[in-house]
C-alpha cells in the first residue's frame, strides 16, 4: 500500500469530481424534461405518437451508453452538412457531446419511470378532481404530476445513481472526469489498487449522499396515512 | 452494404465473430456472476452480523462504483495480483492474463452483485411456511433447497435476472477499452480504417438491439415455463 500516492492523488481526483458532477447535473436536468415529454407522449392515445415514444426509449435502453456516445461524438461529425450549421459549435466539443448522449440516455429511462408512475395513479383520484369541476389541464398539472413525481422517487433515485456511474464513460471521449483522471494516475504510476480505493471512495460517497437525499425526500413527501 | 461484405473486402465476417465474442463474454460473465451470487447471497441472509457486513460490502461497493473503474482495476491490477500470488509459490516470471479472462471476471463480479440482490429478494419473498412445512415433513437441507426453495425462487427471480442479463450484455461494450475484440472494439477498428464511424457505430447499435431483442424473447419463454401452475 502506497499511502503517499493516495494522499497526493486525492486533491487531483477531487478536482475531477467537479467535472463529473457538472456532467451529471446537466444531463439530469435536461433528461428530466425530455423524460417527462416522452412519458406524456407514451400516454397519448394516438398510436403513431405512442409508438414513436416507445421506439425512442427502446433504442436508448437497448444499446450500451458507450455506443451512443461514440455515435454522437465520432459519428455525427462525419455528416458534412452538420459541419456548416451552428450545431457544429456544440457537436465539436466532447463535453457537449457527452451531455447530449447522457441526456438522451437518461431521458429514455426517466420516461419509462414516469410513465409507469402515471399509470399507477388510481383513476378515483382523477375522477374526484373531475367531479369537483376542476379542468383537465389543472388536474394534470396539480394532481397527476405531483403524485407521479412522488411515486417515481425511489426508481428515479436509482436512475440518478446509474447515471452517476454512466458519466464515467465521458473519459472515453477525452474528458478528464473522475474516472479519466483515475485512469491517468493508474497508467502513470501502475498502482491500480490505491487509486481505485480513493476514486471508488469518492464515488461511493456520492452514492451515499444521493441515496440519503432521496430517502429524505421520500419521507417528506410520503402520503399521510 | 459493401462495407459489410464477408471475406477480405468487407467487415461482415469480422463483425460476425465480434458478435460471437460479445455473446461469449456475456455468458461467461453471467456464470461468473452466478458463482459470486452463490457465495454472497447466503452471506447476506445469514444470521451473523459480520457475514452480513461482508455481503453488504460487496454489493454496495460494486453497485456504487462505475463499471469502467472496476474494469481498469482488473486490467491494470489483474496480472500484478496473479504475479504476487505466484511469487508466494516461488514463481517469478512475468504472467500476462488474457483479455477475455480479465474482461469476463470484471463484468462477472459486477453482474454478481446485481444477481446477489435478485436472489436475496427472491428468497426473502418466499413464504416462511414453505420452509417450515419442508422441515416438518422431515426433508433434509439439500432437498429443502433443491426441491422446494429453488423452483419457487427461480420463478420470482427470472424477470429480474433478465434485467441483470441486459445490464451484463451492455456492460461488455466497456471491455473494448482493454483491447478485447468484441462488437465495440471491432467497430472502432473498422471505423478507424474506413473513416466511416457513423455507419459502423450505428451498425454496432443495431447488433446490440438485436441481441437484447432475441434474448428477451428467449427469456420470456423461460418465464412462461417456470410460472406453470400459477
Amino acid at each position: 500500500m502506497d499511502f503517499e500516492l493516495m494522499i497526493t492523488s486525492f486533491p487531483k481526483l477531487l478536482e475531477a469530481t467537479v467535472v463529473t458532477l457538472k456532467l451529471l447535473s446537466a444531463s439530469l436536468f435536461f433528461g428530466l424534461f425530455l423524460g417527462l415529454f416522452f412519458a406524456i407522449l407514451r400516454l397519448n392515445k394516438n398510436i403513431f405518437i405512442n409508438k414513436f415514444a416507445y421506439g425512442y426509449s427502446y433504442i436508448f435502453r437497448g444499446t450500451p451508453l458507450l455506443v451512443q456516445i461514440f455515435i454522437i461524438y465520432f459519428g455525427l461529425g462525419q455528416i458534412e452538412y452538420l459541419r456548416t450549421t451552428f450545431l457544429w459549435i456544440i457537436l465539436k466539443e466532447p463535453y457537449w457531446c457527452a451531455i447530449i448522449a447522457f441526456t438522451l440516455n437518461t431521458g429514455a429511462y426517466t420516461s419509462e419511470i414516469l410513465r409507469s408512475a402515471f399509470q399507477t395513479i388510481k383513476p378515483g383520484i382523477i375522477e374526484a378532481g373531475k367531479s369537483l369541476g376542476i379542468s383537465n389541464k389543472i388536474i394534470f398539472y396539480k394532481i397527476q404530476i405531483p403524485i407521479a413525481i412522488r411515486q417515481s422517487l425511489p426508481a428515479y433515485g436509482n436512475e440518478i445513481i446509474l447515471m452517476m456511474k454512466g458519466t464515467s464513460l465521458a473519459s472515453t471521449v477525452t474528458l478528464m472526469d473522475l474516472t479519466g483522471v483515475a485512469k491517468y494516475i493508474i497508467s502513470t504510476t501502475f498502482k491500480p489498487i490505491e487509486v481505485f480505493i480513493v476514486a471508488g471512495g469518492i464515488y461511493l460517497f456520492m452514492t451515499f449522499i444521493i441515496h440519503n437525499v432521496i430517502k429524505y425526500l421520500e419521507k417528506k413527501y410520503s402520503f399521510q396515512q | 452494404m459493401e462495407l459489410l461484405a464477408f471475406g477480405k473486402t468487407g467487415w461482415g465476417d469480422e463483425l460476425f465473430y465480434a458478435t460471437l465474442m460479445t455473446i461469449a463474454v456475456s455468458i461467461t460473465a453471467m456464470l461468473v456472476g452466478f458463482f459470486f451470487a452463490l457465495i454472497f447471497t447466503p452471506l447476506k441472509l445469514s444470521k451473523y452480523k459480520t457475514l452480513n457486513l461482508v455481503g453488504n460490502f460487496y454489493t454496495t461497493v460494486i453497485r456504487g462504483v462505475p463499471e469502467l473503474l472496476v474494469i481498469y482495476l482488473f486490467f491494470f491490477g489483474g496480472s500484478g495480483a496473479i504475479m504476487y500470488v505466484a511469487s508466494i509459490f516461488g514463481y517469478y516470471e512475468y504472467i500476462e492474463i488474457n483479455a477475455f479472462i480479465t474482461g469476463s471476471m470484471a463484468i462477472g463480479i459486477i453482474s454478481g452483485a446485481y444477481s446477489t440482490e435478485v436472489f436475496r429478494g427472491a428468497i426473502q419473498s418466499i413464504d416462511k411456511g414453505q420452509f417450515e412445512a419442508a422441515k416438518v415433513l422431515g426433508i433434509n437441507k439439500f432437498g429443502q433447497f433443491y426441491k422446494i426453495i429453488l423452483p419457487q425462487m427461480l420463478r420470482l427471480a427470472i424477470p429480474n435476472l433478465s434485467n441483470v442479463w441486459q445490464i451484463t450484455l451492455k456492460d461488455t461494450s466497456l471491455i473494448s477499452v482493454t483491447g478485447l475484440v468484441e462488437i465495440m472494439r471491432q467497430s472502432y477498428i473498422a471505423a478507424g480504417s474506413t473513416r466511416d464511424p457513423l455507419f459502423f457505430y450505428s451498425f454496432a447499435a443495431v447488433l446490440y438491439l438485436l441481441l437484447t431483442y432475441v434474448s428477451m424473447k428467449l427469456i420470456n419463454k423461460l418465464e412462461v415455463r417456470y410460472s406453470r401452475g400459477y
